[in-house]
């Protein structure tokens, strides 16, 4: 059996001294797109903060594998080096940053980590282009300081297009429906679904099934409490939609 | 959709990516500049004297008016005690422990390029320099930019001089123009910053040993751009130079000033005097990246910088313009302001003051708007890191015949980390009721949020530090020239090394 992209094992972590992971397990195999699904304060949110090694967070028990490598030690820097990147459900401002000065000094660092060549600036705009056109951006939002004054949409198309030019092994979406219309819903999802590789995986983060009709996961986990609690196929969703996350509170217990 | 990609400049992305990529590249050594160079020096006797004011003014063969003014400054200067008002912190500075000349006894007056001791030429090449008209002539890549290099005491080459004076620019040391043109520095010299201005402009007058001096003739716009480049290098050294620059009316100028010094333990003055006179629609542009060694990590060592900066927009519809960018000096003391006299003139001041370690900066400037329909713009960029205190000090005032005076104040801090200190000292005066004068402030800190965004996308701490700071200061980035933009860009990642973490 080839490595599984992404791989924790009974990961524990807690901020502070609450603790908020309780014993997470989850395995995606490459090509794969896992959803995680819960109720607002289930967790979801602080294992994509996990997963790409946020400060804040203390891991207190388990492991995280990308392509086999346990990721723990690794700073939030070498982290995305290694492959994983995280769509921000409220993306940061950068005030007097061009939008596209960051997206070149974002993959230039990457680049430089893993001792290949800067991008020469034609090749650049060529990629910024075709993924920018992709996701409707034009050339004066690029040029606009990044997620400055960004309308819901246009915070998320950003994202999206970071995502695609950084071309990451593991792409987190924590909540990437939130703040959108349905219009603006469909340009990321198609976005993302321009990203759907055989040698990479997603892990979708949200609480509501409507996401899940634009980007159509493989496999679908229900989280409450720090944990998963229940996996299936995508009808888990529409079975959550319909009844509810009642159902599955305690279903470890 | 998809519009031209082709027009967003690229220019600007390099520049950023090659702060990243200095930031990456750090010595240990990061003040770069502190480097001794080994120079026989002429020296004064220790100490100020009034002999000390007769043999600086011997060396420089001044003529007897010269050695009067300078001596009725220095009996003025003995009258006076040091201003104590500034938000800076320092040790009472001994004038009798130190050396008010200090010059390479190689070059005692080189007439041109190939008689300038090659020792000097070399200092001035790791510094970055460009002291070989030659070799720039002969270069595509760069703007020409002649440079007046002033080492310690006295200035040892001016480049391009012989091209400027073609369209009647004169362009060279201010010792030589006292000599040359007498006429020109006996009008203009101290009309905008007079003898008795303050403490360190008295003690300047007295005993200032070197500077630029330009002179832009009616209707010449300068075909290249003017700089001066200081250099500290003696020990125990004052620095005192005197820069007056001139533009008749229609004329145009764009100076550049830049500084260093070697490190040393123990601190050092440099105090300044800097005068500009823009008649009848001329316009200066005048822009400083300082870059004094601002102490060891300890707060030990370092310049104290007290200048004193001053242009006049004598006549109507003149314009000048300050460009700083502060990054080194133990004391930044400074107020580079615009005296607004012809109707319809406009004075502009931008800044970036950085302070680390235990750098203490207290810069600003003043807008004094006495003809009517005057107009001043202040965008004032403050970082603070370390222990250091980074003060914005400013004033702007109407006089009463003002009318339509206008202003417009923006004054940022951003903190990185939480041992620093930020402060804004504004000082708005209106003895009319037309003026409009409007001040904006904002005080922030570089977010975790911010850095653990920049992280995710592969940037290292440095990287993203410099990445925000550099956006902080963009609207003020872009008043310098290109070449000074791409300097400063690398010095703000090199100041701030160490910051966070």
């Amino acid at each position: 059996m080839t490595t599984p992209i992404l791989e924790i094992r009974n990961l524990h972590a807690r901020i502070e001294e609450r603790e908020i992971l309780k014993g997470v397990n989850l395995t995606i195999p490459a090509g794969q797109v896992h959803a995680i699904m819960g109720r607002n304060g289930s967790g979801k949110s602080t294992l994509s903060y996990v997963l790409a090694g946020k400060e804040d967070y203390e891991v207190t028990e388990g492991e995280i594998l990308l392509n086999g490598e346990n990721i723990l030690d690794m700073d939030p820097a070498e982290r995305a080096v290694a492959g994983i990147f995280l769509a921000f459900q409220y993306p940061i401002e950068i005030p007097g940053v061009a939008t596209m000065t960051f997206l070149k000094a974002a993959i230039n660092a990457q680049r430089k980590a893993r001792g290949e060549g800067e991008l020469s600036t034609p090749d650049f705009m060529r990629a910024v282009k075709e993924a920018g056109t992709q996701l409707n951006i034009d050339s004066d939002m690029l040029k606009r300081p990044l997620n400055v004054g960004f309308s819901g949409g246009e915070k998320k198309r950003a994202e999206i297009l970071q995502m695609a030019l950084l071309k990451p092994a593991l792409c987190v979406l924590d909540e990437t429906d939130s703040g959108l219309d349905i219009d603006a819903l469909q340009v990321v999802s198609k976005g993302v679904n321009a990203l759907r590789d055989a040698n990479r995986s997603m892990l979708v983060i949200t609480h509501y099934q409507r996401l899940l009709n634009h980007i159509v996961p493989d496999v679908v986990h229900v989280f409450s409490d720090g944990r998963i609690v229940e996996s299936g196929d995508k009808d888990l969703a529409l079975q959550l939609e319909a009844k509810g996350y009642a159902d599955f509170d305690g279903a470890l217990a | 959709m998809a519009d031209d990609y082709a027009d967003i400049p690229t220019l600007k992305e390099n520049i950023d990516r090659a702060t990243v990529d200095s930031v990456r590249s750090l010595d240990v050594d990061k003040y770069k500049y502190g480097f001794e160079t080994d120079i026989e020096s002429d020296m004064a006797p220790k100490g100020l004297s009034e002999d000390t004011v007769r043999f600086i003014s011997k060396k420089k063969n001044e003529p007897q008016w010269m050695l009067d003014w300078r001596l009725e400054a220095y009996r003025r200067f003995l009258t006076m005690t040091e201003p104590t008002w500034a938000k800076v912190h320092y040790p009472q500075i001994d004038l009798q422990d130190m050396y008010y000349y200090a010059a390479p006894k190689s070059s005692p007056a080189p007439k041109s390029l190939d008689e300038v001791d090659p020792a000097l030429i070399a200092m001035y090449d790791k510094l970055g320099v460009p002291l070989k008209e030659r070799e720039i002539l002969a270069g595509v890549e760069r703007p020409k930019v002649a440079v007046d290099a002033v080492m310690d005491s006295v200035s040892v080459v001016t480049t391009f001089r012989e091209e400027l004076s073609k369209v009647g620019i004169i362009f060279c040391s201010i010792s030589e123009a006292i000599r040359e043109y007498p006429e020109l520095v006996q009008k203009y010299l101290a009309s905008v910053v007079p003898v008795s201005d303050n403490y360190y402009a008295t003690l300047n007058s007295a005993v200032f040993t070197d500077g630029s001096f330009v002179y832009i003739p009616k209707g010449v716009r300068c075909p290249m751009e003017l700089s001066t480049y200081f250099r500290i290098n003696e020990k125990k050294t004052g620095q005192f130079e005197r820069t007056l620059i001139i533009a008749e009316a229609d004329s145009y100028v764009s100076y550049l000033e830049g500084c260093t010094a070697p490190m040393r333990d123990e601190a050092q003055l440099h105090a300044a005097v800097v005068e500009l006179v823009a008649l009848d629609n001329a316009e200066i542009k005048y822009s400083t990246v300082q870059n004094w060694y601002p102490g060891d990590k300890d707060g030990k060592g370092g310049i104290y910088n007290f200048v004193t900066k001053r242009g006049d927009c004598r006549g109507a519809n003149s314009k000048i313009s300050w460009t700083q960018v502060e990054t080194g000096s133990a004391i930044t003391w400074k107020y580079p302001s615009c005296i607004l006299r012809g109707d319809g003139s406009r004075g502009e001041f931008y800044s970036i003051a950085i302070s680390n370690g235990y750098q203490q900066v207290d810069s600003g400037t003043k807008m004094l708007h006495l003809g009517k329909n005057t107009s001043s713009r202040i965008i004032a960029k403050g970082i603070a890191a370390g222990f250091s205190d980074n003060t914005y000090r400013g004033q702007v005032s109407a006089h009463a015949k003002a009318k339509n005076a206008r202003n417009f104040t923006q004054c940022d801090s951003l903190l990185i980390g939480d041992k620093c200190g930020a402060h804004t000292v504004p000082y708005i005066e209106s003895r009319n009721g037309t003026a409009v004068f409007e001040h904006e402030a904002t005080t922030s800190k570089i977010s975790d949020d911010q850095m653990f965004y920049c992280q995710q996308r592969g940037l290292s701490e440095e990287d993203a530090v410099a990445l925000i700071v550099n956006g902080f200061v963009r609207d003020v980035l872009q008043h310098l020239p290109m070449e000074f933009m791409v300097e400063t860009q690398k010095l703000i990642a090199i100041s701030l090394e160490g910051s966070v973490g």
